[in-house]
């Protein structure tokens, strides 16, 4: 089995969960320390033509792909040539040497959010994250490769999960960093419903995704949903509001000169809603998350 | 230091609208809590704790403004229902009235969900407010999701055409959307027409002044006698109709529909002519 993006905090969590019952080869840039030993590392970039080795050297039964990267400081043309250029070599391989089963890690950011949104989105939504921010249209890019694969080869069964954000206590994603924050920003007066999924519960998701029952697009959704501002009253965090017309234009000065992490692209998170609808992927793999709401969000600080 | 005082605030807000609501209001009024997570809220993010506070104003103008009369709301079915209003009044103090009678006059209080306007969900401070006392944006996969879990949901199928209307056209119905009739097929809901009387005199529109609308981004900018948001102290009568169940495909063309969605305009636009009628007074 061979898992991408390995040496990220979900991909040692997943090949934590894994690595007993299956031969894991990994595929990543990075090194992953304190690797099981019965895992076999390939620091390679899967651009490149060695990666093919892999898939040539072994007959391989599924693919975990999570090699998405997603940094925005990153240069725009090299950011999505690895992720696009990455997953497209990737599906390639797939259907060239009979994998049977192919996992994609989406988000439920595909979606977007906006004050149009319904409540919850199901997975036949538009993918209108990209008409509003920019920054994630490699991730809409890679779903919308994903799921062209899934109707080319209907003998491969391809899984794309689409969960919500993903915390956890060693997470560097932008919502972990963002409510590990002394004082957030918030929006004055806005305060949306959100959904959050611990990084252990999104890897179980990615385990279960290789059942024979799961094919095709499913929203993995995590213990709930709460408003934001109840989040930070459960970590005990102060926050700022700040009027909605000004906070745009701050965010992207501070931005700019390096002094805040987050581009002004993510203001709408905490603005509108973009919740999604998990009941699919609940009914074809009887799916339950292991924690409870109060403990995935203690979990960003490490709880 | 701050949170503590708004808890305080919010406690004596909400023992005001039970004080107001009457005897054996709490108990009655509890129980209609939605099961919620640890953190208060409905995965809608409706919370009754917040509501009972915030909605303490709305039971003030309920009783002592409007002071609201209201008929036959025994004929609301338990269940699933299409509460299908009149629209009127600049301001929706119309739906809020109703509001609040589901959750004071009603037996057992019901808490719906209104379908509002995706221009309120972009408005600080309104959006939270709107989401958590249980009012959400009107989309159809909203009102679907509703329905299919027995809320009681309230529709002004005239929309933002009815609330904006101008004095001369005042308890005339204005075209209604097809949207509701295709729901209420699909989830097999029955449907209850009410009439509101006295919200169309609370703010009578004399002009729309469309272009500084557009420049806000407003649906509207009427001009009134008292200037918005003020409204004048009419009486309010609501009455609520037969419930009227409809049969037939949901995916009907709209021609179809339309059929449909004129009985129940025609019935409502009857009710309202026969409120009228038995009006005495406007303010009294």
């Amino acid at each position: 089995m061979v898992v991408t993006g390995i040496s990220g905090n979900l991909g040692r969590t997943l090949a934590k969960l894994l690595h007993r019952e299956e031969r894991i080869i990994g595929i990543d840039r990075r090194p992953f320390p304190g690797k099981p030993k019965d895992i076999e590392l390939h620091q390679l970039d899967l651009r490149k033509r060695k990666a093919e080795d892999v898939f040539r050297r072994s007959p391989i039964k599924a693919v975990i792909h999570m090699g998405i990267m997603h940094d925005p400081r990153m240069n725009e043309e090299e950011h999505h040539s690895f992720n696009v250029v990455g997953t497209t070599r990737i599906l390639e391989y797939c259907a060239k040497y009979n994998v049977r089963k192919v996992v994609v890690l989406s988000s439920a950011n595909v979606y977007g959010p906006s004050p149009d949104n319904s409540n919850f989105l199901t997975e036949d939504a538009p993918l209108m994250a990209a008409s509003r921010f920019s920054g994630v249209r490699d991730l809409i890019e890679v779903d919308m490769l994903a799921h062209g694969f899934f109707w080319r080869h209907p003998q491969i069964q391809t899984v794309i999960l689409r969960p919500v954000h993903i915390v956890g206590p060693n997470i560097k994603n932008a919502p972990s960093n963002y409510l590990r924050l002394k004082r957030p920003w918030v929006v004055a007066g806005f305060d949306p419903m959100v959904q959050l999924i611990h990084v252990e519960d999104a890897a179980r998701a990615m385990v279960e995704a290789l059942r024979p029952e799961a094919r095709g697009v499913y929203n993995v959704t995590g213990p709930g949903e709460v408003p934001l501002s109840a989040i930070f009253r459960e970590l005990g965090t102060t926050t700022l509001p700040v009027p909605g017309p000004l906070i745009r234009p701050a965010l992207a000065t501070l931005f700019k000169y390096r002094l805040a992490s987050f581009p002004p692209g993510e203001i709408d998170h905490i603005q509108f809603l973009c919740m999604v609808d998990g009941s699919r992927w609940v009914k074809d793999v009887g799916w339950k998350p292991k924690y409870s709401m109060r403990e995935t969000i203690r979990s960003v600080i490490g709880e | 230091m701050l949170e503590r005082v708004a808890d305080r605030v919010k406690h004596r807000l909400k023992d005001w609208t039970l004080k107001m609501a009457g005897e054996g209001a709490e108990t009655r009024i509890q129980a209609i809590a939605r099961p919620e997570n640890e953190y208060g809220v409905d995965p809608f993010g409706f919370n009754l704790d917040y509501a009972l506070s915030a909605i303490a104003p709305l039971v003030w103008m309920y009783r002592h403004y409007f002071r609201v009369r209201t008929y036959g709301i025994e004929q609301v079915p338990p269940g699933r229902v299409l509460l299908i209003a009149n629209h009127s009044g600049q301001l929706p103090w119309d739906g809020a009235m109703i509001g609040v009678a589901m959750l004071l006059e009603a037996d057992p209080p019901r808490a719906i969900r209104s379908m509002i306007e995706k221009w309120a969900a972009t408005l600080p401070y309104v959006s939270t407010f709107f989401s958590r006392v249980g009012q959400i944006v009107g989309t159809p996969e909203n009102c679907r999701r509703l329905l299919e879990k027995d809320e009681a949901i309230l529709v002004f199928p005239e929309g933002v055409r009815g609330i904006t209307k101008l004095w001369p056209q005042r308890y005339q119905l204005q075209e209604f959307g097809l949207g509701f009739m295709r729901l209420a097929l699909e989830t097999k809901t029955p449907i209850v027409p009410v009439a509101v009387i006295g919200a169309e005199e609370q703010a009578p529109a004399l002009l729309d002044i469309k272009p500084l609308a557009r420049l806000l981004g407003m649906p509207a900018f009427p001009i009134t006698p008292t200037g918005l948001p003020l409204p004048l102290p009419s009486r309010y009568h609501i009455h609520f109709g037969e419930p009227m169940r409809f049969s037939g495909r949901a995916d009907d063309d709209d021609a179809e529909l339309d059929k449909k969605v004129k009985q129940v305009k025609t019935t409502l636009q009857a009710m309202i002519n026969e409120g009228l009628r038995e009006r005495e007074s406007v303010f009294f």
